[in-house]
């Protein structure tokens, strides 16, 4: 009796409850797109929003038009090459150089090919806040550095000037650079692009002065032109000796790298990556929609899609 | 009680616990304090000094009778805890022997020794040792489920004991629930849950309130008389060693100092620690007549009351005062000695 | 033991200690202005040596293909993916997990309720809801899903090591030495060495996550089995039980609350890895917090960290519930209400399968965009109008007090270092802080760092003093106060478990990128633990104590500094000792807002392959570092101690 009588308060609830239950899960069947022979990739998407521009349109085009599955993967760059080793990672769409990394993974253990051009330049140096290339314009060539080198004075830098140094993960050369060009300056690390980034804010904002190891492309220059300190032109080999360089970093022709797997397995989808290219001004568009609109990738990637269906096609082969 | 009084000295053969040249030594390299004798013979600050070890026990020898109140007794320090725990080996003892009804404890494996704790020995402890997270019941039965026996069985058995203790209707508490003196007597029921033949007491009521205390021990002593255990009864407190002990043992510095009964300790103390011990003792409520009787002057009149010379003072106080003639210590149709009112007064008003 | 320190103690006294420690600091000083520059083993950024590269090159020698480990992988790999599926991800072909948020809560809150009480079950119901209103509903699931992996897998290994070193103490002994490695080596040292072994993914995390917060659940459960009454234990040996029937029945039954406190110190240790185990790709919260730093999101970053904060307040308070839960059994009307309450909870979860509205969080009421915007705004706003006073006090300390400090540690001869801070140990703790030390220097001589090294003992030191400082000053005002901790615990909590990602872009508006801000943000991490720590020393110390001190006309200062500290010394010790292991985590942190360094070495050799040898020596020497430590005032506090620990009874 009792258990009847549990039973019927329970259908009662249950019941009233269903009435204004609403629309019930699977009513509305997923679009299931066909493509079955793009399968599956693993795009490592690396942690800066230039590359995370790149990572939003091929995983865009790779969805909506080849119906691939493209599972993204957020990986410092490092582990990202070790993925291409244990299969975790298919696709990378912006290498930064690492010669020494695509020696170990490409022609010794053979995990990767590379992919050619994003057709993005890389530019790395000294860069000072807006302010000061106008307040003091002959500071962006490097032989006045010294004169100024007072004005970077920090509780950091021990009396010298102060050159701050950026995120770990890049390769830099200032120690050596300040030491060879003699300039009367200290490295000093900042151990992040955050740090760098709000360097500049605070700098700019309240004219303060500045000089730091920075690069483009960067969404950050859409919100302040840094401006470039002119280092001694760089020149083939004359960064061979880390110890004695004494010039300007290299142009960077970033590049896209891919697993073996990836590239013999006859995907679509590797047609793309290898395909796609565009230029810095694109991805720096991407990227403020990203940064400063606040829109996710996926509605930045729709958005430049639309804009650019002739670039998107001739990755395609259309 | 009156009834063991008659024979102090227990013959071996009638031993239950026999215990010969027990020491208990803590410290680096214990083993070689019992057996060499210019070791053994430092007292403990030398010893200390000249090997870091300290002997809790030292060369301790005396026999437990069946059915006896044995009291150790001793102050803080004097090794007694170490004592107790060495007679089921919950201590490994240093050197000496452990012979209980004739079987050789210190040979014993430790399978052995479990099943003897299951059914021979049981504990009762100071503080208590009660497993905050069973209920009461489940505190009294631990013993037989870990030997193993039914659900129903235990339950039974624990029932019996609780009732017997006087914790009926608290079954189903948590320790902490109940008050000290209850919670001993959750300790005592556990203890005699396993039906042992031997109970050990370590200072069971010296946490426990003067009030309840006395109670407690009036509830040993009713035990004692219901179920008729040898118990082995550590205490720091006299009165307490005089109320229950059959024979009382005094330690000091691990070592045995006095073994007798309580009116042979303040009759006749051995040293003077002793005499300083029982200084303060009710001499009236401990001593018996034997002790202070003393030869009929010739010219006394030998035809006053007759009592026997177990008597203790207090009782015979009365008697004594009240008659107008010596009274007479009998025993066995044989003369003692006579004790006038002198005698008596002397031990009444304390006069030591 | 007691017995042999104390006699020791009992040594002829030589002159003052103070008096001993002043002129050999004067000494130092004044060799270094005879001696500055003169071996002071500088390494350039970039530059590494032998031993380095020798790390480097054998990085990859192990793991990798190695079928142990990749058993392991995809075991745990599967655990997560399950529980993903459970509760966070689409899965098994429908487009929601398993259970969707109404089925969630419904069985947390009625966990809550069935192991602890009603009000956390509550809070536990209030506190999702609030993720779920944040915008942060799967996230917060893949976190938690992490977290939950990462603690019971922990807890699979801790509590057997913790019986273990509970129950002999030669394992005791060694289980404290490497866990103290385990708890001060930098998380991004084997960050990157674990991918190697297990791959990218949930495995790396999750097996990251439990090196890291298995620990305190090893420490507490050994603690708790040797804290068990001994008469218990004898009584129960006594009636003759067998090893294991004592393990079982008395000693693990006993621990009961003791080891759930450590249980919940490891899932607040797994709730802070969350952040950094997001780097190798660890879903969750942590992911949210990454990405908003990119651009500086601080109100984004922040409305990600204050859920990770909301989930470690409902997890804390919940199994602290469930520790203090007393022995009795549930009573008939409790067992009813349970039973109802089941029933419930399988209705919230059939709805939550049947319905959309029950099965993804709404998303229409979201705070979490308003909790982002105020954030930015408040933040914005303190950058501006304190702008300029917070440089002040950072160039004031860095000039005053770092710059020096650091100077006489980096210019000065490594030998004369070693010389000085080895006599220094043994005057203040004897040979049991002379010998760690001197083993401590000369292994950072080693490890070829040792300029990076004096520079971050600098800091470290610089931080650990103004941690203790405020500890003991909030940790006595807590402990005395009941009113004061009932409202400091909760901002404890989330200075603990609030990601320091998160306010590393404040810090560093209101004071650069310098080593000052470093230390400002360890210090706000290390806080907490310190005063929690000392408030509980405080308020252990026994009431008959302080009113046996009040009797005879102490004043509050004099109860304070002769009677609570100095019985709560050992708490104070402990206080001391967290502090400092917490500053030193907080090392490679500091490397990212400017303090160079260790710090940054070890998030170099992270992110570039050359450097990883480097890297590694780093954060070994951050390990050293806190070894060394760790001994010197641990032997110091035991030298001064007057107060001798309670010494055997037999």
């Amino acid at each position: 009796m009792k258990k009847l009588r549990y039973a019927g308060v329970l259908t009662a609830v249950a019941l009233a409850l269903a009435g204004c239950g609403g629309e019930k899960v699977g009513a509305e069947t997923p679009a299931t797109t066909g493509g079955k022979e793009c399968g599956t990739f693993n795009l490592t998407v690396s942690p800066w929003v230039g590359y995370e521009a790149n990572a939003a349109v091929v995983a865009y085009v790779a969805t909506k038009d080849l119906g691939c599955k493209v599972v993204k993967k957020n990986l410092k760059e490092e582990i990202a090459w070790q993925g291409f080793g244990t299969g975790e990672v298919d696709v990378n769409l912006e290498n930064w150089g690492h010669e020494d990394l695509k020696k170990k993974y490409i022609e010794q253990e053979q995990v990767a090919v590379e992919a050619g051009s994003t057709g993005v330049k890389g530019v790395i140096g000294w860069y000072v806040p807006p302010w000061m290339a106008q307040t003091y314009p002959d500071i962006t060539d490097w032989k006045n550095l010294n004169k100024y080198a007072a004005l970077f004075k920090t509780s950091e830098s021990s009396g010298k000037g102060q050159l701050l140094d950026g995120d770990p993960s890049y390769v830099t050369n200032d120690e050596a650079l300040v030491k060879n060009l003699s300039l009367n300056y200290k490295v000093v690390q900042s151990g992040s692009e955050t740090a760098l980034i709000q360097a500049f804010r605070d700098a700019e904002k309240n004219k303060k002065p500045l000089l730091a190891y920075f690069y483009q492309p960067q969404w950050f220059f859409n919100e302040m032109n840094l401006v470039k300190i002119n280092l001694p032109p760089y020149k083939a080999g004359c960064d061979a000796v880390p110890a004695k360089i004494a010039c300007d970093y290299p142009p960077y022709d970033l590049d896209k790298i891919v697993s073996k797997k990836f590239a013999d397995s006859g995907s679509p989808a590797y047609t793309l990556v290898k395909n796609f290219q565009w230029t810095n001004e694109d991805q720096n568009d991407v990227a403020r929609m990203i940064a400063v609109d606040k829109l996710t990738p996926d509605q930045a990637a729709e958005k430049w899609v639309k804009d650019n269906e002739s670039k998107v096609n001739a990755w395609l082969g259309k | 009680m009156t009834a063991q009084l008659e024979y102090p000295g227990v013959q071996d053969s009638d031993a239950l616990l026999s215990i010969e040249g027990l020491w208990k030594v803590f410290g680096p390299k214990a083993q070689r304090v019992p057996r060499r004798p210019d070791l053994a013979a430092l007292d403990r600050a030398a010893l200390y000094h000249q090997t870091g070890c300290t002997a809790a026990v030292r060369d301790l020898s005396f026999d437990v009778a069946p059915g006896e109140v044995f009291v150790v007794m001793g102050l803080s320090g004097s090794g007694k805890s170490t004592l107790v725990r060495c007679l089921t080996r919950l201590i490994e003892p240093t050197a000496g022997s452990l012979i209980f009804e004739g079987e050789d404890l210190r040979a014993a494996d430790e399978k052995r020794l479990r099943t003897l704790r299951r059914s021979k020995f049981s504990m009762v402890f100071q503080h208590f040792g009660l497993l905050p997270h069973r209920k009461v019941i489940d505190n009294v039965s631990y013993g037989l489920e870990i030997r193993g026996e039914s659900k129903p069985d235990r339950r039974r058995r624990a029932q019996e004991v609780i009732d017997l203790v006087g914790l009926a209707g608290n079954e189903h508490l948590y320790p902490e629930q109940l008050s000290g003196g209850m919670q001993q007597r959750v300790g005592l029921a556990r203890a005699l849950a396993n039906d042992p033949d031997v109970l050990l007491f370590d200072e069971p009521f010296s946490a426990l309130d003067p009030l309840i205390r006395r109670e407690m021990q009036t509830e040993v002593v009713r035990l004692h008389r219901e179920v008729g255990k040898t118990m082995v009864f550590i205490t720091h407190d006299l009165s307490e060693a005089l109320k229950l002990g059959d024979r009382i043992l005094l330690m000091r510095d691990g070592a045995a100092v006095q073994l007798g009964t309580g009116d042979e300790l303040v009759g006749a103390p051995a040293d003077d620690y002793v005499r300083e011990f029982v200084r303060d003792v009710q001499r009236a409520d401990v001593l018996t007549l034997r002790w202070i009787c003393r030869e009929p002057r010739p010219d006394e009149p030998l035809d006053g009351p007759e009592l026997g010379p177990d008597v203790l003072v207090r009782e015979a106080t009365r008697l004594v005062l009240e008659a107008d003639r010596p009274v007479k210590v009998v025993a066995g149709g044989q003369l003692l000695g006579v004790i006038g009112d002198e005698e008596i007064l002397a031990v009444v008003a304390d006069t030591n | 033991m007691a017995a042999i320190t104390s006699d020791m103690e009992i040594e002829v006294r030589r002159p003052r200690r103070s008096v001993v420690v002043g002129v050999l600091l004067l000494v130092w000083v004044a060799a270094y202005f005879v001696l500055r520059g003169v071996n002071t083993l500088v390494l350039g950024g970039q530059e590494t040596t032998g031993f380095h590269d020798w790390l480097t090159e054998h990085r990859d020698d192990v793991g990798q293909g190695n079928a142990f480990f990749d058993a392991i992988r995809i075991a745990v790999d599967h655990f997560v993916v399950l529980l993903q599926d459970v509760i966070s991800q689409p899965s098994f072909d429908r487009p929601v997990p398993v259970i969707g948020w109404l089925g969630v809560v419904a069985v947390s809150a009625y966990l809550a309720w069935a192991f602890g009480n009603w009000k956390v079950a509550v809070l536990t119901a209030a506190g999702l809801g609030f993720v779920g209103l944040q915008g942060l509903w799967q996230e917060s699931m893949d976190t938690l899903a992490l977290t939950i992996a990462a603690v019971l897998l922990s807890l699979l290994v801790a509590i057997p090591l913790g019986i273990w070193a509970g129950l002999s103490d030669r394992a005791y002994k060694v289980a404290t030495l490497v866990l103290d490695l385990m708890q001060t080596l930098p998380t991004f040292v084997y960050l990157a060495p674990l991918t190697l072994f297990f791959a990218i993914g949930p495995a790396a995390a999750t097996i990251a996550t439990l090196i890291y917060a298995a620990p305190p659940a090893v420490r507490l459960t050994a603690h708790a089995i040797r804290s068990v009454p001994p008469e218990s234990v004898e009584a129960a040996r006594s009636l003759g039980s067998t090893r294991g029937q004592t393990l079982t029945k008395v000693l693990l039954p006993m621990s009961r609350s003791t080891v759930v406190v450590g249980i919940n110190q490891t899932i607040m240790a797994a709730l802070s890895m969350v952040t950094v185990a997001a780097l190798i790709d660890a879903p969750g919260l942590g992911q949210t917090v990454l990405k908003a730093l990119q651009t500086l999101d601080v109100g984004v970053a922040f409305n990600a960290g204050l859920a990770i904060v909301v989930l470690a307040i409902v997890l804390d308070r919940v199994t602290t519930a469930a520790g203090d839960r007393p022995w009795r059994t549930a009573s008939i009307r409790r067992k009813v209400l349970l039973g109802a309450g089941a029933v419930g909870v399988l209705v919230a979860i059939w709805f939550s399968r049947t319905y959309v509205w029950a099965a993804e969080f709404p998303s229409s009421p979201n705070v979490g965009s308003r909790i982002a915007v105020v954030t930015s705004d408040v933040t914005t706003w303190v950058q501006d109008v304190f702008g300029g006073f917070t440089y002040g006090v950072r160039d004031a300390v860095t000039n005053g007090l770092l710059n020096p400090l650091e100077a006489l540690l980096t210019g000065s001869p490594w030998w004369l270092v070693t010389a000085v801070v080895v006599a220094l140990a043994a005057v203040l703790g004897g040979w049991r802080g002379a010998l760690p030390a001197a083993v401590c220097l000369l292994l950072l001589v080693a490890t070829g760092v040792w300029h990076d090294s004096m520079i971050t003992l600098a800091s470290t030191v610089l931080a650990t003093v103004v941690v203790v400082a405020v500890g003991l000053v909030l940790g006595v005002w807590a402990g005395r106060n009941h009113r004061v901790d009932t409202w400091i615990r909760p901002v404890l909590d989330a200075g603990q478990t609030m990601p320091p990602f998160v306010y590393l872009v404040p810090f560093l508006a209101l004071f650069g990128t310098s080593r000052f801000t470093a230390i400002a943000a360890a210090v706000v991490f290390a806080v907490p633990v310190t005063t929690k720590i000392v408030a509980d020393g405080i308020k252990a110390v026994p009431v008959a104590t302080v009113e046996a001190a009040n009797s005879v006309g102490s004043s509050t200062w004099q109860v304070i500094s002769k009677v609570q500290l100095p019985v709560a010394r050992r708490a104070i010790t402990l206080a001391v000792n967290q502090g400092l292991i917490y500053v030193l985590s907080m090392v490679v942190v500091g490397g990212l807002v400017g303090a160079g360094a260790l710090g940054y070495g070890v998030a170099a050799g992270f992110a570039q392959s050359e450097l990883y040898g480097k890297g590694l020596a780093a954060g070994l020497a951050i390990v050293l570092l806190g070894v060394l430590l760790d001994r010197v005032t641990q032997a110091a506090a035991r030298r001064t101690g007057q107060f001798k620990g309670r010494g055997e009874k037999r």
